[in-house]
């Protein structure tokens, strides 16, 4: 592309840390701060503390299910069963609190193991059998939402989370700071790591610029694919038992809300859709930009149109602005 | 001979679905109480086209190799506007429905628009504006209501001299004026050639473009004359987003079954027709064996699941192990 030359050769004139700095997370921090404006015009509480860490909380939620589509974005391709497997992981989550005991100490491991099993079944689809991911995951998303409508006979499921579950997305470990947003934090951390310090990470960014050339630098590319679905498939379902804990119960379509605003939290935050290129401060961006911006629409009492609208927009204007593909020459 | 040889290869997808449709029909109306009887087959029709019409819509996107996921959305979105303007006089009616396809038209436009001059992933794209239609939607029926001209609805849900589902008629119309046109002309091979390699279309000088964006646009077209239908078929408005988001998966469904290639640049619409009945037989046939409705969202979504793996079978014929990896 010929705007990465030209910015590359003004970027070496300028300080290091500036030069570090993606122009899409810049964009996002600026639209933050202008969100924060707006806000704070319309309601006074809206800069206080607890306002911001009751939205720091809100968050956390889309910042773990984000983390995993941005993994899988970064392969260049996409999780669109995201939906049901944030649903299947907290509703077999309080199933299995619901058995007893030993379910309730293995409530949140087995919720996320249900997400992991998927995310294998998407992965092993995507790079063994060479299905286009959006096409597998939309049929696992199938396949998840007739095993829980099954599984629960069409109602919404009467187990409740259990107090292990809704501490971890209520609680306070650390006094003033919620625990999912601790929750949040750890995962961000072990994803930063993984993807600037390990192989794994560099592999994925290889696999996302270009599959032959890693494939043939000697990277197991289908292994790494794999891993990187069961992993999202794993967050996704983390992000259901988090919500579980929230609401203190699972619901049937919890996870309809999540799908659009993650895979925009993800590009807003200048991850490329092909692949390749991002960076993980960019997603945790795109994550607080999309939560305000729901924030401040119902502060202003928009309605669920309204929103669906808003989102729409602002998300086709921001790819315009910086998501573009290169011209056919 | 050899003439014949090419168009079988160049057919093998609609003719493979047509089989499928036909086994799968046999076998529905060999179970079903009341047999192979007129109204079986309306019913059956009925519920077919809706999810015709759609899969329709998603071949032409999907022939530019590209994948339109606000289907639904403009499918639902058509069907809340139907449900306010398709009513009164014949004259009005008939207005009411020029607007209503005229509406879909756009929305496809818009996507071709957004996906072609602004040069976004279709994907990325098209969830977007799937959420503006649905937000439309919802502004226009908050709650399930409205109405539509009984009249002209019962007309064209009804049988045509007592055996042939009008339905089926008003199907049959909508190829013969919007796809063999399309698919003739040169916007039509170009949407062909930039499916199979968009860089050898541009070099070749094909209106690439041009065709891309007629596709795009026929293909909102056709997703509202789904969306008409659904008010024909139900007399109201809703904007149900579970509804919306399966109609946009079971067309994927419907279109793979029918033989369009995901990839771009080989398939039929009729192909895809004959994938929606299919599609739909498969999901009434648990109803003839009686299993419980609850079962009917597991049973199609793997379907669905065998019918996308199905396209994988281009592996077993690769010859370079290179080949694998794009």
């Amino acid at each position: 592309m010929s705007d990465t030359t030209t910015s590359g050769s003004q970027a070496s004139r300028m300080p290091r840390f500036v030069r570090r700095f993606d122009p899409a997370v810049a964009t996002a921090f600026g639209c933050i701060l202008m969100l924060l404006v707006v806000g704070s015009i319309y309601s006074t509480s809206f800069l206080s503390p607890e306002y911001l860490l009751q939205q720091l909380k809100v968050a956390s939620f889309l910042g773990v299910i984000a983390t995993g589509m941005m993994l899988v974005v970064l392969l260049g391709q996409i999780d669109l069963s995201v939906p049901w497997v944030v649903s299947t992981g907290a509703m077999m989550a309080c199933a299995a609190a619901a058995m007893g005991p030993l379910g309730g100490l293995l409530a949140i491991p087995f919720g996320v193991l249900c997400g992991v099993l998927i995310g294998l079944v998407n992965g092993f689809g995507v790079a063994y059998l060479r299905i286009p991911s959006m096409i597998i995951t939309l049929a696992t998303n199938a396949v998840a939402q007739g095993l829980m409508v099954v599984y629960t006979g069409g109602f919404s499921p009467q187990d409740s989370a259990p107090e292990a579950m809704r501490w971890l997305a209520t609680g306070f470990l650390v006094p003033g700071v919620p625990n999912a947003v601790i929750v949040w934090a750890i995962i961000g951390a072990a994803t930063v790591f993984a993807l600037t310090r390990t192989t794994f990470g560099r592999s994925v960014y290889g696999i996302g610029n270009q599959e032959r050339a890693a494939y043939l630098s000697g990277v197991d590319t289908r292994r790494i694919v794999l891993i990187a679905f069961a992993v999202a498939g794993g967050l996704s379902a983390f992000g259901g038992v988090l919500l579980a804990g929230y609401a203190s119960k699972a619901a049937q379509s919890m996870g309809d809300a999540y799908l659009l605003p993650a895979i925009a939290a993800v590009v807003l935050g200048g991850t490329s859709i092909l692949g390749g290129r991002g960076s993980y401060l960019g997603t945790v961006a795109g994550v607080i930009l999309i939560t305000l911006l729901q924030s401040i629409l119902s502060v202003m009492q928009m309605p669920e149109a309204g929103r669906q609208i808003t989102y729409g927009i602002v998300i086709v204007i921001m790819l315009l602005l910086y998501g573009r593909a290169p011209a056919t020459r | 001979m050899s003439e014949w040889r090419y168009w079988f290869a160049e057919q093998r997808g609609t003719l493979l679905a047509l089989g499928i449709f036909v086994v799968m029909f046999i076998i529905y109306t060999a179970n079903h109480p009341a047999g192979f009887t007129a109204n079986v087959v309306q019913t059956a029709a009925n519920k077919g086209v809706l999810l015709a019409f759609v899969a329709m819509a998603q071949t032409l996107v999907v022939i530019t190799a590209g994948i339109d996921l606000s289907v639904g959305m403009i499918f639902l979105l058509t069907n809340c506007l139907a449900s306010w303007i398709v009513v009164g006089t014949p004259m009005e009616t008939a207005l009411g429905v020029v607007a209503v396809l005229l509406v879909g038209a756009l929305c496809g436009a818009l996507n071709g628009a957004i996906v072609i001059y602004g040069r976004l992933q279709p994907i990325v794209a098209t969830i977007a504006t799937g959420a503006i239609y649905y937000g439309l939607a919802l502004l226009l029926r908050p709650t399930p209501g409205g109405s539509v001209n009984e009249d002209l609805a019962d007309a064209l849900t009804t049988k045509l001299f007592g055996f042939m589902p009008a339905s089926l008629v008003t199907l049959l119309a909508v190829v013969l004026v919007v796809w063999v046109p399309f698919s003739r002309s040169v916007y039509g091979r170009a949407a062909y050639a930039s499916g199979s390699s968009e860089i050898a279309a541009y070099m070749s000088g094909m209106p690439i473009r041009r065709g891309k964006f007629m596709a795009y646009t026929l293909s909102g077209l056709l997703a509202a004359v789904g969306g008409l239908f659904l008010t024909f078929f139900t007399y109201t408005g809703e904007a149900a987003y579970a509804s919306g988001s399966a109609y946009t998966l079971f067309s994927i469904a419907a279109v793979v079954l029918g033989g369009v290639s995901l990839f771009g640049g080989k398939g039929s619409l009729i192909g895809a027709i004959f994938g929606a009945f299919a599609f739909r037989t498969i999901g009434d046939l648990l109803f003839v064996f009686d299993f419980e409705p609850l079962w009917q969202p597991l049973f199609q979504g793997v379907v669905l699941l065998l019918a996308v793996s199905l396209g994988a079978f281009a592996l077993f014929r690769v010859r370079n192990r290179l080949e694998w990896f794009g």
